[in-house]
């Protein structure tokens, strides 16, 4: 059995569902999977469901929500009671492990933007930085920030250094970024504050692929140093 | 068939009611910043209320028409003009070929939305032609209009006039009272921050634009630090910034925020918060989640009224 999470307005077209302030994979996977539901048999008005680290905001049409809601009954009680529902037997819906994606990554001096000073942060030297850092697997949380952008976990602790205290203003596209325990791919070119250590030419985001985005919530990702 | 851009304005794009089903790969839904407008506007056109316009501000575009077309301007009153004569907003208009629309002023509001009957013929993505300036994707090319952008449009002899009636046109003004419905985090307040919020005028800053608008009040605290952890927003969040100044998430928000949400501005308010800009001021009143969708759904009779009313009469014209 799962706790009935706090479900709160965000707005009057949306609600948010949040399992706890916390990341974790198993709070994660509970978000995951009431999005999942809730995106393959929606209701009446539905729009979207939207998994974060440990929620998830569900969008709707307000008007026609209550076109086919109860008479007198409000969308939002409307939509809370179809995300109870969802929300029913929802750990048989668990699944902890996604797809397992290998990003191949270069970590020379010319993409390694802050390599150098992360070393400097853990006082060990770049190639271990590396090693640390390919040695594990991430989660992608939750996308966000721009289109297939990923927040994935967990980096190890030694090598998490925090976000530089002034953005660049234009970060190359494909640049692979530490924010503390987090790990990010910018799938194009942008302003970011987070800490380059590598880039990848895999297309994080195209059109011409359905999803456009390469990486979903839950998937698993290894980054593999480019020989 | 096309609209011709001779001048661009300031920052005019193509924007829809916003693209849906992306969020969850950080597709923003973009759109425009007033809804109210682009809906009335493209209710008179008789075209679907998702049917794309062009968003502009002041100094807005000059467009010339190179085939007979009908349009409406709704939104901000710019002071519009088709060959040297008065347009109306919140009406239909009739362009000749080689007309030119242009704006010669800025009387009050932010934005104003320029839709043609039949809207542009342009290409979609993810089942929307709101532009993505950030992903540098959707729209016209990805990005705002320049001198020279030719826009392929239906061109139409079929003209009705007519006007959208005062109760459905929105009364802007530059410091309204906004209802807002307390967002998830509204509790963290301390109670004075709470009271803070509810009695006290906001400014807006400069720093307001399609993302956002932030606000300069009285700072505002948490009873205790507070780390969130990324989580969804929604067009009218109140996110509190570490400096206790609000900031309100409008059309190009991101998809998700750390910082705690306070409140949202409720659908039925929010296209008065986007006509106003730097220098304007606003304050907050908490309403019920029913008030909320009582309210959004007289618009949406309004809407119906208006639409029925344009129906009838195309079919009256007929007999």
């Amino acid at each position: 059995m799962i706790d009935r999470p706090r479900i709160s307005s965000l707005g009057d077209d949306c609600v948010t569902v949040d399992f706890g302030n916390e990341i974790s994979i198993d709070v994660n996977s509970k978000a995951i999977a009431l999005a999942a539901r809730l995106n393959a048999d929606g209701f009446e008005g539905f729009i979207e469901a939207v998994p974060a680290y440990s929620s998830v905001s569900v969008f709707f049409k307000l008007a026609e929500v209550r076109r086919s809601a109860q008479e007198l009954e409000t969308a939002l009680a409307s939509v809370t009671r179809c995300i109870d529902r969802a929300l029913e037997n929802l750990s048989d819906a668990l699944t902890s492990k996604g797809r397992i994606v290998e990003i191949a990554v270069d970590f020379g001096a010319q993409a390694a933007l802050d390599l150098e000073h992360v070393a400097e942060f853990a006082g060990i030297s770049q190639r271990d930085v590396v090693e640390l850092f390919t040695s594990k697997t991430y989660r992608v949380y939750m996308l966000g920030f721009l289109p297939g952008f990923t927040y994935m976990g967990e980096v190890d602790e030694r090598i998490a250094i925090a976000r530089r205290e002034t953005p660049r203003t234009s970060v190359p596209k494909g640049s692979v970024g530490i924010a503390g325990r987090q790990t990010g791919i910018y799938p194009s070119q942008s302003p970011g504050g987070w800490q380059i250590i590598g880039r990848t030419n895999e297309e994080m985001f195209s059109l011409d692929r359905e999803p456009n985005s390469l990486l979903q919530p839950g998937d698993e990702v290894r980054f593999v140093p480019m020989p | 068939m096309s609209l011709v851009i001779r001048k661009p304005g300031i920052l005019s794009t193509v924007q829809d009611l916003g693209r849906t089903g992306g969020r969850s790969f950080g597709i923003n839904p973009a759109g425009v910043m007033d809804r109210t407008a682009a809906r009335i506007v493209n209710t008179l056109l008789e075209n679907d209320e998702s049917t794309a316009l062009i968003e502009m501000h002041f100094p807005a575009a000059e467009i010339e028409f190179d085939s007979p077309t009908v349009f409406a301007i709704g939104g901000a009153e710019l002071d519009a003009q088709l060959d040297g004569k008065p347009i109306s907003n919140w009406s239909t208009a009739f362009a000749g070929k080689g007309s030119v629309l242009k704006f010669r002023n800025k009387s009050y509001g932010s934005r104003a939305y320029l839709g043609v009957r039949g809207g542009f013929a342009l290409d979609k993505w993810l089942g929307s032609l709101s532009t993505n300036l950030t992903a540098g994707l959707g729209g016209f090319e990805g990005r705002a209009l320049k001198a020279g952008d030719v826009i392929e449009c239906s061109s139409t002899d079929e003209y009705f006039p007519r006007t959208a009636g005062t109760s459905i046109v929105p009364l802007y003004h530059r410091f309204p009272t906004l209802r807002v419905i307390a967002g998830p985090e509204f509790g963290l307040l301390t109670a004075s921050s709470e009271q803070e919020f509810r009695k006290q005028g906001f400014t807006l800053t400069n720093e307001c634009n399609r993302m956002g608008f932030r606000l300069r009040g009285k700072p505002l605290n948490l009873l205790d630090r507070y780390e969130m952890v990324s989580a969804g927003v929604n067009f009218g969040t109140m996110q509190l910034l570490p400096d206790g100044q609000l900031i309100v998430l409008m059309a190009d928000h991101q998809t998700s925020g750390g910082y705690p949400r306070i409140a949202n501005v409720i659908s039925a308010d929010l296209p008065l918060l986007a006509q106003c800009g730097p220098g304007d001021g606003v304050s907050f009143e908490i309403v019920t989640v029913d008030e909320a969708e009582r309210l959004a759904l007289r618009f949406e009779r309004e809407l119906n009224f208006l639409r029925l009313g344009c129906r009838l009469q195309r079919q009256n014209a007929k007999r």
